[in-house]
């Protein structure tokens, strides 16, 4: 995985003195509130309900033993103990004190990990598929072009004060792990006809109050002009985007109202003048990224067979592991949706088994998943079980990936200052349903993603089930939605109906899932199955 | 009103800048003052004859300044290109990449935090309308 240089760290050395001397200022009083917000926000720190909440950046989702260490140790020193994983392959903290900030930022620079653009009107963290390097369908490892990007668009001059944040991933493979479409830029590297390495650039995409799937607007842009074609998208965006209405100000909104085709002309136009201008790395800039992202000594003549005789652990091992390029190895998931738990928390304990076990089992490495679970991406065949028992015993067993059980959840109205209802109790409500029952395992691949306002950051449209909290008379009420998708098949779920209450919303799950199993034909997900039938067997269940 | 904070060494400009309608509209003017929505490329036909551009930040978080000073960097303007209005000494190292060499904040700044801030960054990642070397730059040199 990537390593810093001296010109990487002395630069996020600066930054965290930048931000102990701004920190000071506020609290002297020479900065206002207004003007240390906009400050407090590109360095992850956000006022929630409670206290400070600070995002720590995790680049493509990509981690090592020592950082999730430094992770661990943080929640204990200045938090209360654990750690929440993120949609966007972060980690924040609930419980901080802003005095503590700057100190939480020198601890983090001392692992090569910061905060820098985590919040903010922004070029926020890159996002990656998170089997990178790993994957068997990959075309290429898409993380040294994150890389690249993320240095890029660290500290950009220009486009500090966008109209609103700016969310960019990058894949390479036809199968979407990484809500590609639903970002502000989408970036998949492909190859064209005379087998070149390329970039097609989707742009627009994006959920909150206005879902969007982002249209192609270029098919292949060269790799050696990777930087300059997203500099021209983010300066017709910055120069146009609306800053009049905080909620029309995402990128989508521009794309929509110009139309793709007026965008990208106008991109294009931009795109041209600053090929002039000087403002591409050269390749070999590219390729000294990539070298730090070659595979590792895999054990190839490492056993392809895995020992399924121990039952627990071959229901473990049907769900949670993934095919590698490598046959003698798999990519493990370690679930953070325990039955009953709060989706993405892991307490320092955890990190700190999680760490040892990447470094004894995973090439030292793990990723954060958007579905706020954690990755061992390199696991052999032939440790699988020392390592589910390893996991089993400390809570982190569960068999659920992509589950009923496996839901993405907002910190909705326990936590956050945005929120219109609690998505963490849904949450849990919905799991122990599940749990309880016995359909987990038999409903097969179903993605539940619940938000608690009408921001998405729970991503309910993506969800082939979607849950949404809002506010109705004081009273919090739960609207149902169905057919979403944030991957390759993507699509916007649709709302039901009328909404729910806190137990009419867990009831209403269930009635939806017993439609699809009394309709569904060999082989097809829920989704497959509703978008077969339509939306109508749906609502005669629910409301009929 | 505070003082102006200048990275020039000719004399100011001694007349005040006209928007930028007036300014396409007369032709006498040698200084025209910007506002976000203004397309900052309007002004390019006529560079040559302007010593002063003034870009206007009415609100610190509207960014749209910092492109229209680019984009007049990168279009070859050499004269005097002057941040006005809320502008935040915490944004002074960015502006100064994106081509301002002169500011004149609502609010006066303070000498030291000025220092600071121009001095705080060891290197930078982006070429911008600035002279500083990129690091991808310096790696591969």
């Amino acid at each position: 995985m990537y390593e810093y240089d001296q010109y990487d760290q002395a630069m996020v050395d600066a930054r965290v003195e930048e931000f102990r001397d701004q920190a000071r200022r506020r609290l002297e009083g020479k900065l206002t509130e207004d003007q240390f917000k906009p400050l407090r926000l590109m360095n992850g720190l956000y006022l929630q309900l409670h206290a400070y909440m600070l995002r720590v950046a995790v680049p493509y989702g990509t981690l090592d033993s020592r950082q999730m260490h430094a992770l661990a140790d943080i929640a204990d020193k200045y938090d209360r103990g654990y750690g929440h994983f993120t949609t966007r392959q972060n980690i924040q903290y609930n419980w901080i004190k802003l005095e503590d900030a700057a100190d939480i930022l020198a601890d983090l620079a001392k692992v090569e990990m910061h905060a820098i653009q985590t919040s903010g009107n922004c070029i926020r963290n890159i996002s990656s598929d998170h089997f990178a390097g790993a994957a068997a369908d990959e075309l290429v490892d898409p993380r040294p072009y994150a890389e690249l990007l993320r240095q890029w668009s660290s500290f950009h001059p220009e486009f500090s004060y966008l109209p609103r944040k700016f969310k960019i991933a990058v894949i390479a493979s036809e199968t979407d792990r990484a809500a590609m479409r639903l970002h502000d830029i989408g970036i998949n590297i492909v190859t064209n006809e005379a087998g070149e390495l390329g970039a097609a650039f989707y742009v627009g995409g994006g959920m909150g109050r206005t879902p969007m799937i982002a249209p192609c607007i270029n098919p292949f842009v060269p790799l050696d002009r990777l930087v300059t074609y997203a500099e021209a998208c983010l300066r017709v965006y910055n120069r146009y985007g609306r800053r009049d209405n905080k909620y029309k100000a995402r990128i989508k909104i521009l794309v929509h109202e110009l139309g793709a085709e007026e965008y990208t002309r106008q991109v294009e136009e931009e795109f041209v003048h600053l090929l002039d201008q000087g403002v591409e790395p050269p390749l070999a800039e590219l390729e000294r990224i990539k070298g730090y992202f070659e595979d590792p000594a895999f054990d190839t003549g490492a056993n392809a067979r895995i020992d399924r005789s121990d039952p627990d652990f071959a229901v473990w091992v049907d769900r949670n592991t993934v095919e590698h390029k490598e046959p003698g190895y798999v990519s493990a998931v370690i679930s953070l949706k325990p039955v009953g738990g709060i989706p993405g928390d892991a307490t320092a304990e955890q990190m700190r088994l999680m760490a040892d076990l990447a470094k004894d089992y995973s090439f030292d490495e793990l990723r954060v998943m958007h579905t706020q679970n954690i990755v061992l991406p390199h696991v052999r065949k032939a440790d699988l079980h020392a390592l589910w028992a390893a996991l089993d015993e400390a809570g982190l067993g569960s068999p659920n990936l992509d589950t009923v059980e496996d839901i993405i959840a907002c910190p909705g109205l326990d936590y956050c200052s945005l929120a219109n209802a609690r998505s963490i109790p849904i949450a849990q409500r919905i799991a122990e349903r599940f749990a309880a029952n016995g359909k987990t395992g038999t409903l097969g691949e179903l993605k539940l993603k619940i938000s608690g306002c009408i921001n998405a950051c729970g991503h309910h449209h993506a969800g082939h089930i979607g849950i949404l909290g809002v506010d109705r008379k004081g009273v919090e009420n739960y609207q149902l939605l169905l057919g979403g998708s944030e991957a390759e098949d993507v699509s916007l779920a649709k709302i039901t109906g009328p909404g729910f209450d806190e137990n009419g919303i867990v009831d209403a799950v269930e009635t939806v899932t017993t439609v699809y199993e009394n309709e569904r034909q060999d082989g097809e997900r829920f989704v497959d199955t509703y978008r077969r039938i339509g939306m109508n067997p749906f609502k005669e269940a629910l409301y009929g | 009103m505070a003082e102006t904070l200048r990275y020039r060494d000719d004399e100011p400009v001694d007349h005040p800048a006209v928007t930028v309608d007036s300014f396409l509209d007369q032709s006498n003017a040698s200084a025209v003052r910007i506002e976000p929505g203004d397309d900052a490329r309007a002004l390019v036909p006529h560079l040559e004859r302007l010593a002063l551009i003034e870009v206007n930040f009415p609100a610190f978080g509207d960014g749209r300044g910092y492109s229209s000073a680019r984009i007049l960097r990168e279009a070859g303007y050499e004269g005097e290109l002057r941040a006005v209005g809320d502008v935040l000494v915490d944004q002074l190292a960015y502006m100064r990449r994106c081509g301002f060499d002169a500011f004149e904040p609502d609010k006066q700044f303070d000498r030291d935090d000025v220092t600071a801030a121009l001095e705080r960054w060891p290197g930078v990642y982006q070429q911008a309308a600035d002279d500083r070397t990129p690091i991808w730059s310096k790696r591969h040199a």
